[in-house]
C-alpha cells in the first residue's frame, strides 16, 4: 500500500500511477455532485449546453454537505461522502463527456464506470462514509457554489481542500477494482458461510 | 436526574410540586427538549456504540479496514468535541415516542416534535432532507408529510419518553424484506441476513449493526427490525434461544470479509439483533435493516412534573 499525494489539475499520467490499495491524500479543487447534478449534467451534454463549471483533470466528489449560511458566506460543518452507486448510470458519460480523473465516494461503483475509467484515465478514491467532520476540516474554503435550485444537498459545492483524505484507491485505470475483488472473495464463502451457520 | 424547580420547603415561597406543575408549559418543555435531544443525538455516540467501533478498531487485521475505523474514531471524536454532527445526512428524522396514559397534554406532544425538528435544523444545524416524491421540492426544514416519523406506544404511567433516531438514507436504501416460505423456516432466514449482508456491501457504512425483525405482517415485521437497532449493543435477546442465534448470524456475517466500508476486512457489523412476532401459518416475513455505523440515538423521559431524565447519555441536562 503506498502513500500518495496527488494536487489538481491532475494529469492522465498521474492518475495511471495509482493502483488499487493506494492510499492517497489531494489537494486542490473538488467539486461535489450528487443525483440532481448528474441529471442537469446529463441533460447539458444532450443539449450541447455549456455546464458553469470544469470538471477537465479535476475530482468529482459524490457529496451533499451539510452548510450554515453565516453573514453572505456558507460555512461548511460536516461533509462525508454519499453512496456513489446512485451514479453509476450516468459517471461513465460524465467521464467521457467531461474529463473528470477522479471520482471520490463511497461504497465503490460499478463495471461501467471502471471501464470508462480504463479507456479514458481514471479513478474511484473511498473517502470513509460518515467521518464528515474530519472530511470538512480538510476544506479550507467554498470557492463557489452552483446550480443551488437543486437544494442544499444537490447543489454543485466548489471546494477549495488540502491534504483531504484518507483516500483509498477503490478502483483504478488499469481495470481492477478492490470492491469487485472483495466482493468475488465474499461470493466464493458465502455457501460455506450460510451452511455453517444453517447447520449450528 | 435534573428537576427544573428547585425546592427548598423552609422558603416561604414554597409551592407544592403538583401546584407548579398546573403552570408548567409541558409543549415548551418538549419542544426544547426536541432540539437537545437531536442536538446529543447527532453529535455523540451512546457509549455502547463508541465502544464496540474502538473494540472494532482493535480487532481488525486488515490494513484498508483498520484506516477507515481510525478516521471513524477521530471523527467521531472530533464531532462530541466540536459539537458538530458526526454525518452530513443527520437522516430523515424519527421518533419512538411511548406515552404513558396519565401523562399531560398528550395532544401537545406531536406539535412540540414538529416545532421542535423546525427548530433544530436551523440552530444545530441538521441537513434539509425532506423531499416531496413527486415535485422533487425540498421542504427545507426536515418537515413534511408524515415527516418527522413519529412512532407510538401507549404504556401505564405518568411519563414520556422520547427517542431521537436520526438514521441515514445510505443504511436506509439497503433495508430489505422478504417473505419467505414457512418450509423455508429459519435456514431460509439465515441465507436472506448473510446474502443480505453481502448485496449491500459497503453501501450501507460498515461495520454496520443489523436489526432482524420476524413474523407479523410485512409492515410489522420491518417495525420489529427498526426496533431491534434501538436495542443497545451489549444487549442480547432476552429469550436465550434467540440470543445466540444473534450471536451465530453476527459471527458468520463477520466472516464474509466485506469489513469496514466494503473495502474488506474482519468488521462488517458490530451488532445484530432479533425481534420477532408471531406470524399467519402462510407466511414468513424477514426485515433487514441496516444501520450505519454512526448509529444516532438519544432517549429522554419527561415527567408530568416537568422533571427530565436522560436515558441513552450519562448525566446529561437536555434544558
Amino acid at each position: 500500500m503506498k502513500k500518495i499525494e496527488l494536487h489538481t489539475p491532475i494529469s492522465e499520467k498521474n492518475i495511471r500511477k495509482l493502483n488499487v490499495g493506494d492510499h492517497v491524500f489531494l489537494s486542490g479543487t473538488i467539486i461535489t455532485a450528487r443525483d440532481s447534478a448528474h441529471r442537469r449534467m446529463m441533460k447539458h451534454i444532450a443539449e450541447k449546453r455549456k455546464i458553469p463549471f470544469s470538471l477537465k483533470d479535476m475530482a468529482l466528489y459524490h457529496c451533499g454537505p451539510l452548510v450554515k449560511a453565516h453573514g453572505d458566506e456558507w460555512l461548511v460543518l460536516a461533509a462525508g461522502p454519499t453512496t456513489s452507486m446512485r451514479m453509476e448510470s450516468f459517471e461513465a458519460e460524465i467521464i467521457r463527456n467531461l474529463g473528470v480523473r477522479l471520482i471520490i465516494g463511497k461504497g465503490g461503483m460499478g463495471w461501467k464506470t471502471r471501464e470508462a475509467m480504463k479507456r479514458y484515465g481514471a479513478a474511484y478514491a473511498a473517502f470513509t462514509g460518515g467521518a464528515a467532520v474530519l472530511a470538512a476540516k480538510r476544506i479550507k474554503r467554498i470557492i463557489d457554489v452552483k446550480w443551488l435550485d437543486l437544494g442544499l444537498p444537490e447543489a454543485v459545492w466548489i471546494f477549495e481542500v488540502d491534504r483531504f483524505g484518507p483516500l483509498i484507491v477503490g478502483i483504478d485505470s488499469h481495470g481492477r477494482s478492490l470492491y469487485e475483488e472483495v466482493r468475488a472473495k465474499t461470493l466464493r464463502r458465502l455457501n460455506r458461510i450460510v451452511e455453517d451457520v444453517i447447520s449450528e | 436526574m435534573e428537576k427544573i424547580f428547585k425546592l427548598d420547603e423552609e422558603d416561604e415561597y414554597y409551592v407544592p410540586f403538583s401546584r407548579l406543575a398546573e403552570n408548567l408549559d409541558l409543549q415548551n418543555l418538549i419542544e426544547k427538549l426536541t432540539v437537545n435531544l437531536l442536538r446529543l443525538a447527532v453529535t455523540e455516540l451512546p457509549a455502547d456504540v463508541k465502544k464496540a467501533l474502538k473494540d472494532a478498531y482493535r480487532k481488525e487485521s486488515n490494513p484498508i479496514g483498520k484506516i477507515q475505523l481510525k478516521a471513524i474514531l477521530e471523527n467521531i471524536q472530533l464531532a462530541e468535541e466540536e459539537r458538530i454532527p458526526i454525518c452530513q445526512d443527520t437522516g430523515l428524522i424519527s421518533f419512538y415516542v411511548k406515552v404513558g396514559s396519565e401523562f399531560r397534554d398528550l395532544s401537545k406532544i406531536e406539535e412540540a416534535l414538529i416545532k421542535g425538528v423546525k427548530r433544530a435544523t436551523v440552530e444545530i444545524p441538521l441537513r434539509p432532507n425532506a423531499v416531496n416524491p413527486f415535485t422533487q421540492r425540498n421542504t427545507n426544514n426536515n418537515i413534511g408529510r408524515y415527516v418527522p416519523c413519529i412512532h407510538w406506544s401507549i404504556i401505564d404511567g405518568d411519563y414520556l419518553e422520547i427517542t431521537a433516531f436520526p438514521k441515514g438514507g445510505g443504511s436506509e436504501n439497503m433495508c430489505a424484506l422478504r417473505i419467505l416460505k414457512p418450509a423455508e423456516g429459519l435456514s431460509g432466514l439465515k441465507r436472506f441476513v448473510i446474502e443480505s449482508v453481502v448485496d449491500a456491501g459497503g453501501m450501507p457504512c460498515p461495520p454496520t449493526i443489523i436489526g432482524v425483525g420476524v413474523g407479523g405482517t410485512s409492515d410489522m415485521a420491518m417495525n420489529l427490525a427498526k426496533k431491534a437497532l434501538l436495542r443497545p449493543i451489549d444487549k442480547s435477546h432476552s429469550d436465550p434461544v434467540i440470543a445466540e442465534l444473534e450471536r451465530d448470524l453476527l459471527r458468520a456475517v463477520n466472516s464474509t470479509g466485506v469489513g469496514p466500508m466494503g473495502l474488506g476486512g474482519d468488521s462488517t457489523a458490530l451488532a445484530l439483533k432479533i425481534e420477532y412476532a408471531h406470524r399467519h401459518p402462510a407466511s414468513y416475513p424477514v426485515a433487514i435493516a441496516f444501520q450505519c455505523w454512526a448509529a444516532r440515538r438519544a432517549t429522554a423521559r419527561v415527567y408530568s412534573d416537568g422533571r427530565v431524565e436522560c436515558l441513552s447519555h450519562k448525566d446529561r441536562n437536555l434544558l
